[in-house]
């Protein structure tokens, strides 16, 4: 099973972005997933700048992926999602079906994100049909329900499987920007306040309860995400990949402890509820 | 354009037939329709009731088989669509690509229309399912403005279907879990955001709270209207200010009598009113008062003013008593 970095979800300075990729390239990590999946508003990075980035990362060893936007809005997003596409040279992680549409159109194999409502056999054998490699198992899904998914194919799968194993999952995507609402200016004219969140806004309930964490227009999970006591399960369920969603620097420290088989420190606020059957919020 | 009523029962469905419905939408009492409140929906054999109807009086059944199906258990989507098929239904509303791919193979003279819970906002997803499945229409997600609905009307391939009133849903929908990060069920498996088994509310000295599976949602005053308990309308706080706020969107319904004109002109086939939860007499107040807002508007588009009247009737069936244009005005957003 191959350790992978999905994309960065937060808006971080261009420098940041830069410094966190040279030591993702540095690292022994073999799959890195990287590129704006949120919001087109965050343009600290170009297009051409995170092709530079994945260029390099490519350089040095890594499998490039990627990421496009989960949720498109304009029909210019969406011209331009095409021309990334097709002109990028680099496989693709669709997190919205027009990146389906696209990949397939032009024969680019893709990633389905965690976005894509990938429930059963027979919708993921589609996707293969149109070129998918390799599917993020969606984050509501649990074990037992990817089990029988791979045992009603015989007992594997003809595509790889991704588990999102470490961090915060993004649990749904709205028109509104939560992080610019909060400090009471438009949308329109929000600064990409975002940036003074690198890791979301943390959201309590009035019991000071971690809830959600904010980040612009996308909503995640407070409670951070950690299936590292389950890898040995999934390499014998036959998933391929076990993806560490970066929140900070100390994200490739995880990733490199978790390829040399070692233990990691556990997160302040972990849960693993979805990947046991549970609410995902539970810690189980 | 098309009215297009919710109907959880068949008291509902001929209250929005009688009331001016062209059309209603409802599901099987399974988990093959994304609202299966328990007392709700209806058995094959109502269905067939429910169609018999319909063809009597010239109007629509569409039967909504929108959730996900479960691996080993598929059979009973597939089954739900053969059964709609036999019995005559005019369309299924559907999201998953498995079922799209039986219905259409199976059964290509039954019209096929995206369900919101797939998610669908732009020319390149709406392209695939046309291609690949020749759906008729697509309904979207709450999530676009205006101006974005109207410029993806121009260039759609399909009919399109918009949220036109109700509990206003602001995530783009099939893709949220908010529901299922705290409660376990998923609207996308079968159940229904915040489903009710897990509500609770408890009355503390003078305050209210609103629990849901023993997370605080909301506190309140107990004189407090307060709208149904979902993740995305609770009241919370941040480290830095634990004053309360409504942080993601606070209790309010979806009105878009105002849009009429805007509907109209860019080419929207229906209009959608939610609310297969709710009772015969909501579905009877909105209905009649659409009905009322489209045929003024049909009978003289450039005169059209939404009425005083209409907006103060539909206020009373709003949550919180309150509406707003949501995602289709850009200062929402």
């Amino acid at each position: 099973m191959k350790i992978s970095l999905g994309p960065l979800l937060y808006f971080w300075p261009k420098e940041k972005v830069f410094e966190f990729y040279q030591k993702v390239a540095e690292s022994s990590i073999p799959v890195v997933y990287l590129g704006e999946a949120v919001c087109t508003r965050r343009r600290q990075l170009k297009f051409k700048d995170y092709l530079e980035l994945a260029t390099m990362l490519k350089q040095a060893g890594k499998e490039v992926i990627i990421s496009t936007l989960a949720l498109l809005e304009t029909p210019s997003e969406f011209t331009e999602l095409k021309r990334q596409i097709e002109s990028c040279g680099f496989e693709i992680e669709a997190n919205d079906l027009a990146g389906v549409h696209v990949a397939k159109e032009a024969n680019i194999p893709f990633t389905c994100g965690t976005s894509i409502n990938n429930y059963n056999l027979a919708s993921l054998m589609k996707m293969h049909q149109w070129g998918m490699k390799r599917f993020v198992v969606p984050i509501e899904l649990s074990k037992d329900w990817l089990n029988k998914v791979i045992a009603s194919n015989g007992g594997s799968l003809p595509f790889e499987i991704e588990v999102f194993g470490h961090g915060h999952t993004p649990l749904a995507h709205s028109a509104r920007c939560f992080t610019a609402r909060h400090k009471g200016i438009a949308k329109d004219n929000c600064e990409t306040v975002c940036i003074e969140y690198p890791k979301g806004l943390l959201t309590q309930t009035q019991e000071d309860q971690p809830l959600l964490r904010l980040n612009g227009i996308q909503t995640q999970a407070a409670a951070c995400t950690d299936l590292s006591d389950d890898i040995e399960e999934m390499k014998a369920m036959g998933v391929t990949h076990f993806r560490i969603s970066p929140s900070s620097m100390r994200s490739i420290d995880i990733a490199e402890r978790l390829i040399k088989g070692e233990a990691i420190e556990k997160p302040l606020n972990p849960c693993n509820g979805y990947w046991k059957g549970e609410a995902g919020m539970e810690l189980t | 354009m098309e009215l297009l009523c919710p109907a959880g029962n068949l008291a509902a469905l001929k209250t929005a037939f009688n009331a001016g419905a062209d059309a209603v939408y409802l599901g099987l009492k399974d988990d093959t329709n994304a609202r299966s409140f328990a007392g709700l929906n209806f058995s094959p054999k109502k269905l067939q009731q429910a169609i018999s109807i319909a063809k009597q009086m010239g109007k629509q059944i569409f039967l909504t088989i929108n959730t996900f199906p479960k691996p080993t258990e598929e059979h009973r989507w597939y089954q739900a669509v053969d059964m709609a098929a036999d019995l005559g239904a005019d369309a299924l509303i559907v999201a998953d690509l498995s079922l799209l791919d039986y219905a259409h193979s199976k059964h290509p003279q039954l019209p096929l229309h995206l369900s919101v819970q797939a998610s669908a906002t732009n020319l390149g997803a709406l392209t695939l399912y046309k291609e690949e499945f020749n759906i008729e229409r697509a309904v979207l997600p709450r999530v676009l403005s205006m101006k974005q609905v109207r410029d993806l009307a121009k260039i759609s391939p399909v009919d399109l279907e918009v949220f036109a009133f109700g509990s206003l849903c602001i995530m783009a929908e099939g893709r949220c879990h908010l529901s299922s990060y705290v409660t376990g069920q998923s609207p996308n498996t079968g159940g229904s955001c915040s489903p009710a088994q897990h509500v609770r509310w408890e009355e503390k000295g003078d305050k209210q709270s609103t629990l849901l599976n023993n997370v605080l949602i909301d506190s309140s005053s107990k004189d407090e209207q307060m709208g149904y308990p979902v993740v995305c309308k609770g009241r919370y706080q941040t480290e830095e200010e634990k004053d309360p706020e409504f942080m993601l969107e606070s209790p309010t319904s979806l009105n878009t009598l105002s849009l009429l004109p805007d509907l109209g002109k860019a080419g929207i086939a229906s209009l959608k009113i939610e609310g297969r939860q709710r009772s015969p007499a909501y579905v009877e107040q909105v209905t009649r008062v659409w009905r009322n807002a489209i045929d003024t508007y049909m009978a003289s588009p450039e005169s059209y003013q939404c009425r005083n009247e209409w907006n103060a009737a539909l206020s009373k069936v709003s949550e919180g008593q309150t509406t707003t244009l949501g995602a289709y005005e850009r200062s929402w957003q």
